[in-house]
């Protein structure tokens, strides 16, 4: 199906035109364009759904490196369905409201190509099939979020978090890289389904686990969890609709997709249970336990989302398992816990980018998100305050909203898993559910804050920044929508569940295709001896006590070991890493080019010449060559009669002819040798070179003999030497060792196989066109490289960045 | 800077137009014959480079109004994009093919898509080769 593939190239290709765009359309209209996006993308892939739920599955491949196994396969199943959805639907949703809440001043161009780019490899991620292909577009969403964060960045603030966020995800996107690459030894494969269909064959291998751990980091990373959650709340110095899209609905939940695409592949390890569904359950408990100690609602968001991301997290790893013995009708209930989670994950990003939008919205017209200076705005906001409240509700786990039905789910599924009889679980599980009450009762607190500490109590408008009153209506359409869906899906939460849920379910869980029970009936009611039920009881009731005597006990964060925080840990590390590797390169970096040349050729001298050594390669044999003739001798010691020239010159002038005596001579050896094309480029090259000589020739200063010590000299003689010989033996001993077979006859049917005579460039054209193209990509960087340096230098930067 | 050659100026005026047809020439024979996108690209930015050195650069600019930092990126996408034609046909990345046509008239001639290719390289040369020459000269 090239659609999805299509889908994926769609908003990269849009985000090309948007440069040209934006200088002819008003900026306003912009957004409008660019909604275009998402909503086809998200109209094409709804289309999808009825034959998606049916089990049906897409997949197309472009041929990329295909001898490396690298192709562009595209693949669209239940799994890669509710990611997609969820990106391009709330994608929609936030471009919408970036129209109203992103003011027309803003640099709206930059921040919707950022946009675009980042929605396009979030699309890539979750499609890909070829692991090599998801990790690209992994780290492109590391990338773009970046740009998206820093899109302020004359703020120091925003800077700090960009750069933040970039270096704890991309560690974790190459720790990944690192465990794909063992994916690929283990199993021969870089296709996510093909190694799913195998991987039974290498558990017991011993690059399993590790690879299992490496996957595992890259995932933790991007999806916030303990202890490389501290990116998050940086994070929030972007725009608010990059927080809502970024860091609650889409790039967090990156991570989250990764531990479910391979569930399947490492599912049923215990190692993979206990990792995966510790750190989601203590990630659960300490951002709830810092979100209620904030006072930025954003941050307060950040913390809470984070917590939810840990439960999600949490509930796959218990689920994963159901696949340490197969199906059977005992397994089956611990599918529930991956149920749950994905049924979490619709519902958090439904009513966490409500409450995003409706923060940005406050922030918006308020001018503050402190919880401090709000308070009372329910009479100025009504809608906003509506809004907030069912968003809030739902995440406090409260009917009639959507949290309330997974909330349950995700007690019953810890209640479930003290019964299971394998990891030793019996012991343990016990801890599972009380830790996970206690964040509950937490959670319901901060929920209780951002309603009731924004918008009722008393109002005060002297600490604003501006008179509160509500949003245009046009900001508060998309978090509407959101609400109503919040609503929407508590009431009919069984569409949800057989048309997305279900070919998702059997994605994760493919031995168990079309197994009884794998998705249960989800109902709001099953009668007052619900154990889950009892427990939403106890968190309401503890919360509300809790929420109530907040003053009393807020005093626990300022005990040391809680107000401890790993974000010193960062900073510290940072700063040292920084101070060291100044350090390090003070000691290289002279700025002489003499002191560079010597290390180069340093370097060469013990790489190569140890190689060789090493090797026991530098014997010849010198039988075998041509005879040597007399034209021959000419040039050569015509050319080592230049070289001795040249140190001995005193002129500049004198040394440049000397050198392109040089050059010449080579010309001439490869015409001997009947290399006319070698020869053509060698005389222009040398031509060019010495036209470039001659035009900084007036500008150079003075060429003054330079009085050196002697043991400069000693030196220099010892390098020239060196490098000379290893030079010499090298040239000498390609002859007679010969560690792969000549490729030469595969050039010798140039004409059958490319349709060129000319071998030299049916080589570069046909044979090695990789190697072209991307010397000529580098040929361009380096053109860029000097002109920027050489045009920029002096100009100074026109916009002053300033420390805020 | 100016030099008042008029040698040198007569010269080049006739010259330059035998550089950049033997540039051109050396491009489009390069498959079967010494040549290609890299000589000829060489070639021909040798041509425009005598023109600055002859010539000021304002001068030169008034009759060449291209920015040469564009070619070289055109000619980037151009070798990168006959590289990506080819997946949209089903074959591997950078595959080329080339088939013989019988056009009026030159006959019977080959057409490849190597030319795409290889006068992508082409450009870039002369964009990357003139821009370096360019940005040093107008430093100085």
């Amino acid at each position: 199906m090239l659609i999805i593939t299509f889908a994926i190239l769609l908003p990269f290709l849009v985000a090309i035109l948007i440069p040209s765009l934006y200088k002819r359309i008003p900026s306003r209209k912009i957004g409008w364009f660019v909604l275009l996006v998402p909503l086809t993308l998200f109209i094409i892939l709804a289309g999808f759904i009825p034959t998606v739920a049916e089990g049906e599955t897409y997949i197309h491949t472009i041929k990329w490196i295909d001898s490396a196994g690298i192709n562009f396969t595209t693949y669209l199943d239940g799994l890669s369905m509710i990611f997609g959805l969820l990106i391009t639907g709330v994608g929609s949703l936030v471009i919408l409201y970036s129209i109203y809440y992103l003011s027309e001043r803003e640099a709206l161009g930059r921040f919707y190509v950022y946009l675009l780019m980042f929605m396009g490899a979030m699309l890539g991620v979750i499609f890909s099939d070829n692991l090599m292909v998801l990790y690209v577009f992994w780290e492109l969403t590391s990338i773009s979020s970046f740009l998206l964060i820093a899109f302020w960045y004359h703020r120091k603030k925003s800077r700090y978090g960009a750069q933040k966020s970039m270096l704890i995800t991309v560690s974790g996107g190459v720790a990944m890289l690192a465990g794909f690459l063992m994916l690929h030894m283990l199993t021969g494969s870089f296709s996510v389904r093909d190694i799913i269909a195998t991987i039974g064959q290498y558990t017991d291998e011993s690059l399993f686990v590790p690879a299992m751990l490496l996957v595992l980091l890259g995932a933790f990373t991007k999806s916030a969890q303990f202890p490389f959650h501290i990116w998050l709340p940086d994070a929030m110095e972007a725009p608010t609709p990059v927080s809502a899209y970024l860091h609650s609905a889409t790039m967090v939940k990156a991570g989250i997709y990764l531990v479910a695409r391979f569930t399947p592949v490492f599912g049923g390890e215990a190692i993979w249970f206990y990792t995966v569904s510790c750190v989601g359950i203590f990630t659960l408990f300490w951002g709830s336990f810092n979100a209620v100690r904030q006072t930025d609602l954003k941050a307060l968001l950040a913390y809470s989302t984070i917590s939810q991301l840990g439960l999600i997290m949490c509930l796959f790893g218990l689920g994963s398992a159901a696949l340490n013995e197969g199906y059977s009708a005992d397994s089956v209930i611990y599918t529930q816990a991956t149920f749950a989670a994905l049924f979490h994950l619709i519902n958090h990003s439904t009513f966490k980018g409500a409450l995003f939008m409706v923060v940005g919205i406050i922030d918006h017209e308020v001018g503050t998100r402190d919880i401090r200076r709000l308070g009372g705005l329910m009479a100025f906001m009504p809608v906003t305050f509506s809004i907030a409240l069912i968003g809030s509700f739902s995440m406090a786990g409260l009917p009639p909203f959507n949290g309330f039905l997974s909330k349950e789910m995700f007690f019953d599924s810890l209640l479930n898993a003290r019964n299971l009889d394998i990891f030793e679980m019996g012991t343990w599980g016990t801890l599972f559910p009380v830790v996970a009450w206690i964040a509950s009762v937490l959670t319901f607190v901060y929920s209780m804050i951002i309603v009731f500490q924004t918008f009722l109590g008393e109002h005060q408008p002297n600490r604003l920044d501006r008179q509160a009153h509500e949003a245009p209506a046009g900001m508060l359409v998309a978090p509407s929508i959101l609400a109503v869906l919040v609503v929407g899906i508590f009431f009919f939460p069984n569409i949800v569940a057989n048309y997305v849920l279900r070919p998702a379910m059997q994605a994760v869980y493919p031995p168990f295709e079309g197994a009884e029970g794998l998705v249960p009936h989800i109902s709001a009611w099953h009668g007052f001896t619900y154990t889950p039920l009892l427990l939403t009881i106890g968190v309401v009731l503890v919360g509300v006590l809790l929420y109530k005597f907040l003053r009393y006990w807020r005093g626990v964060y300022t005990i040391a070991p809680l107000s401890w925080n790993l974000d010193t840990l960062y900073n510290g590390i940072l700063m040292r890493a920084e101070q060291g590797s100044t350090f390090l390169t003070r000691l290289y970096m002279t700025g002489y080019l003499r002191d560079y040349l010597a290390y180069i050729f340093i370097f060469f001298t013990f790489i190569v010449g140890g190689t060789l050594f090493l090797n026991g390669s530098y014997s010849f044999d010198l039988s075998n060559d041509a005879p040597i003739m007399l034209n021959e001798y000419i040039i050569i010691f015509v050319m080592m009669g230049a070289a001795i020239a040249i140190i001995f010159a005193k002129s500049r002038m004198t040394a440049i002819v000397l050198n392109g005596v040089l050059g010449y001579s080579i010309a001439i050896f490869f015409v001997v040798f009947r290399a006319p094309d070698l020869a053509l480029t060698q005389i222009i090259v040398e031509t060019v070179t010495t036209a470039l000589f001659l035009l900084c020739f007036h500008y150079l200063p003075e060429w003054k003999r330079e009085k050196l010590t002697r043991f400069t000299k000693v030196k220099n003689a010892l390098i020239a030497v060196s490098v000379g010989t290893v030079v010499t033996i090298l040239a000498l001993s390609v002859q007679g060792n010969k560690m792969f077979d000549s490729i030469s006859v595969y050039f010798e049917d140039a004409y059958e196989l490319a349709g060129g005579k000319n071998i030299v460039n049916t080589i570069l054209g046909d044979f090695r066109a990789f190697d072209t193209m991307l010397e000529v990509v580098v040929l361009f960087i380096a053109g860029i490289g000097v002109f920027t340096l050489i045009k920029l230098k002096a100009r100074k930067e026109e916009q002053d960045v300033e420390d805020q | 800077m100016k030099i008042n050659d008029v040698i040198l100026e007569t010269v080049t005026k006739i010259v330059v137009f035998i550089i950049l047809t033997f540039g051109v020439e050396l491009f489009l024979s390069g498959h079967n014959n010494p040549g290609g996108g890299f000589i000829g690209g060489l070639v021909l930015s040798s041509a425009f480079v005598l023109l600055y050195l002859v010539h000021d650069i304002e001068g030169v600019h008034k009759g060449i109004p291209f920015d040469f930092k564009k070619i070289a990126a055109f000619g980037v996408l151009l070798a990168v994009g006959t590289g990506v034609g080819a997946t949209l046909f089903g074959a591997d990345f950078l595959t080329q093919s080339a088939s013989h046509f019988n056009l009026p008239i030159f006959g019977e001639t080959e057409l490849s898509t190597v030319v795409l290719f290889e006068a992508g390289v082409a450009l870039t040369v002369v964009g990357v080769v003139v821009t370096i020459i360019l940005s040093i000269s107008e430093d100085v």
